[in-house]
């Protein structure tokens, strides 16, 4: 403000004190302190909330817990990773990771084509409305919607009503007694669990695919057409190429988020822990945080070879 | 003569848009035709039907006399060299120009070799192994011409292939690109809203306007007779007389237009082949080789360009001096249509 005791002496000076002037002379020529105020505050609580307690966690994996006196000590030990490789507990990654790959490639077949027509053909209206469809569902509770998908598989429930409607009862019952995949009822099967994994994580996949392909100039498809290449050489050869990191972006939310998910697993499918159960199960009713440890650090190194994996196979070269 | 391409009222209309109004050409075998037209007339869009990425509303393209229409781009003989190029971002140079071979399913050896003659041809043998993205615009448009002529089409369609490239440069892949055209003895036909470039490179012109064609020539009877006012204001500058100034002049309201340069200033009394005006000289810009002067007569200026060489040992006339110039009457161009 220009100051109140000389009023008709102020028509050169600005309007700010003189103090916030200098202030912004200095951030404006001194851009690095500007940076690094800006910076700090997220940087701590990155460095330190999110990493700092990811550290602390993978510490304690290497912590030692006496099963006679339920007591954890922090007397280092590899015993726990050790113990992963146990029948039971490697059963547990085993069936984590299988399902977690089905839904990964259920999640990318039934997305591309989706993520495709919103960005190749819909219109402005079509692409908004395709984009409320896909984020609608993420708005309602998780656990809302997993509970809604008990009473539709139920036996009393709508795809049951349907599937009879249909008088396909006997190719159902077939299909539920297939080993691996069947069970009593779909809601007490792994597909019922598969289902419903694919169905809350699928946004997780189109949304990367779709800016991904939004990013890929309709000229190349002209161009590579225009080259002699048919349909489907140009969706070998070039979309899905320049698509894949997106694709790849979209698997590790799937994956990952199945890996670590303790809710799906406990109210759809049958028995027998998953990853994120047995974490569950480990530091809250055991109390064996240790070992719960040990088991949040495999979906961390499965991610790091999936990528790893994903970046020799050049998924990422056309970054 | 074989015809390359043949439309025959060809329309392309999006709803209401008329992008393209019932247009009739034929380019013969191993011409250099080119389509010129200010933005938004049609002229991009006659070649995106003749490449297949459109369709026509109504009538007939005819491709080496076979029906184009419903064909697929990649079943057509023809290709395509884009305003920006559209090079494959993920693929190398090399792998870029071979990619036309590699999926007709051309032997591995035959694809690296026809490519890598293909980049020679256009002077960049050394970039195969680059991502187009390490290269300059210049050498960026080679490998899009690389990349559509190692397909040996019979019709090469170039879409402003040399609008993103600066004056020079330009100028050089115009000369390149005729070179190119006699070496090889293939149909081009070039897109372009650049007039000098369509004058200079083509055996004939289409000019564009509104979705039709004004006029079909050689750039020299574009230049030098005009048809109608459009075209003979978008291709090079022209005076267009409009019928009011006509009727002072001839004492005829037939409209007609005049070039620049073909207008003198008096130095002899009127003849019975010339037509002489007055007129208070408004500006005057100094351009080096010549000069430009701006004739205020009335209701409209005029502009003459007189040559600096010509000029040398007398001054330039001044502003607010009144000035007499003439015109041969046989540069004159009467206008087929009103000028509005």
């Amino acid at each position: 403000m220009s100051s109140p005791a000389n009023p008709t002496k102020t028509s050169m000076t600005s309007a700010y004190s003189p103090f916030a002037r200098s202030l912004g002379n200095t951030l404006y020529r001194k851009n690095n302190l500007l940076l690094f105020l800006l910076l700090t505050p997220p940087l701590l609580w990155f460095g330190v909330v999110y990493l700092g307690s990811l550290f602390s966690l993978l510490w304690q994996s290497f912590y030692t817990f006496d099963s006679f006196s339920m007591a954890v000590s922090p007397d280092l030990t590899l015993e726990n990773y050790r113990s992963l490789f146990d029948a039971t507990n490697f059963d547990i990654i085993l069936r984590t990771v299988s399902m977690a790959i089905a839904v990964t490639l259920a999640c990318a077949c039934i997305g591309f084509p989706i993520a495709y027509y919103m960005t190749r053909y819909g219109n402005l209206r079509e692409k908004g409305f395709f984009y409320i469809a896909v984020m609608l569902p993420m708005w309602a509770s998780y656990i809302v919607k997993t509970y809604a998908w008990t009473v539709i598989l139920s036996q009393e429930g709508i795809l049951y009503w349907g599937i009879n409607h249909l008088g396909l009862t006997f190719a159902l019952n077939h299909v539920l007694h297939i080993p691996a995949i069947g069970g009593n009822t779909l809601a007490t099967s792994n597909l019922g669990r598969f289902i419903v994994f694919t169905y809350i994580w699928l946004p997780f996949m189109i949304l990367p695919i779709q800016a991904a392909l939004e990013r890929v100039p309709t000229n190349l498809l002209q161009a590579s057409s225009d080259l002699g290449a048919k349909p489907a050489q140009t969706f070998r050869r070039v979309l899905l190429p320049l698509v894949f990191p997106g694709v790849i972006a979209g698997s590790i939310f799937t994956f990952s988020l199945t890996l670590g998910d303790y809710i799906i697993p406990q109210l759809i499918g049958p028995s027998g822990l998953y990853i994120g159960t047995m974490v569950y199960t480990m530091q809250g009713s055991v109390g064996n945080m240790p070992l719960a440890a040990a088991f949040t650090v495999v979906p961390i190194v499965l991610i790091f070879i999936y990528l790893a994996f994903a970046k020799r196979a050049g998924a990422f070269d056309a970054l | 003569m074989v015809t390359a391409v043949e439309f025959s009222g060809v329309s392309r209309h999006y709803e209401q848009v008329r992008a393209v109004d019932d247009v009739t050409i034929s380019v013969a075998e191993g011409e250099f035709f080119s389509m010129l037209g200010p933005s938004g007339s049609g002229k991009t869009t006659c070649l995106r039907l003749i490449a297949g990425f459109e369709q026509p509303t109504h009538g007939s393209i005819k491709i080496f006399g076979q029906e184009a229409a419903g064909t697929p781009p990649y079943e057509r003989e023809v290709n395509t060299v884009f305003q920006d190029y559209a090079l494959f971002p993920h693929m190398n140079v090399l792998d870029n120009v071979a990619y036309g071979l590699q999926v007709k399913g051309v032997a591995k050896d035959e694809c690296i070799r026809r490519a890598q003659e293909a980049l020679t041809l256009v002077a960049l043998g050394e970039y195969g192994t680059r991502k187009p993205g390490e290269l300059s615009g210049g050498q960026r448009q080679r490998v899009a011409l690389a990349r559509a002529l190692v397909n040996r089409p019979r019709v090469l369609l170039l879409d402003e292939p040399l609008g993103a490239l600066d004056l020079k440069l330009r100028e050089q892949m115009q000369h390149e690109l005729k070179t190119l055209h006699k070496k090889l003895g293939i149909t081009f036909i070039y897109v372009t809203h650049d007039q000098t470039e369509a004058l200079s490179m083509s055996d004939r012109v289409a000019v564009f306007n509104k979705g039709k064609i004004e006029q079909v020539d050689s750039p020299r009877n574009l230049y030098m007779q005009p048809k109608t006012s459009f075209v003979a204001d978008f291709v090079g500058t022209s005076n267009v007389i409009s019928s009011d100034l006509a009727l002072q002049i001839t004492g005829s309201n037939q409209p007609f237009s005049i070039r620049p340069e073909h207008i003198y200033l008096a130095k002899s009394a009127k003849t019975s082949n010339t037509f002489s005006v007055n007129g208070t000289v408004v500006d005057v810009q100094y351009l080096g080789a010549s000069s430009k002067i701006a004739l205020n007569m009335g209701q409209q200026t005029i502009a003459m360009v007189v040559s600096n060489a010509e000029y040398k040992e007398i001054d330039l006339p001044k502003v607010g001096q009144n000035l007499t110039v003439y015109w041969l009457k046989n540069c004159m161009v009467i206008l087929d249509s009103p000028v509005n």
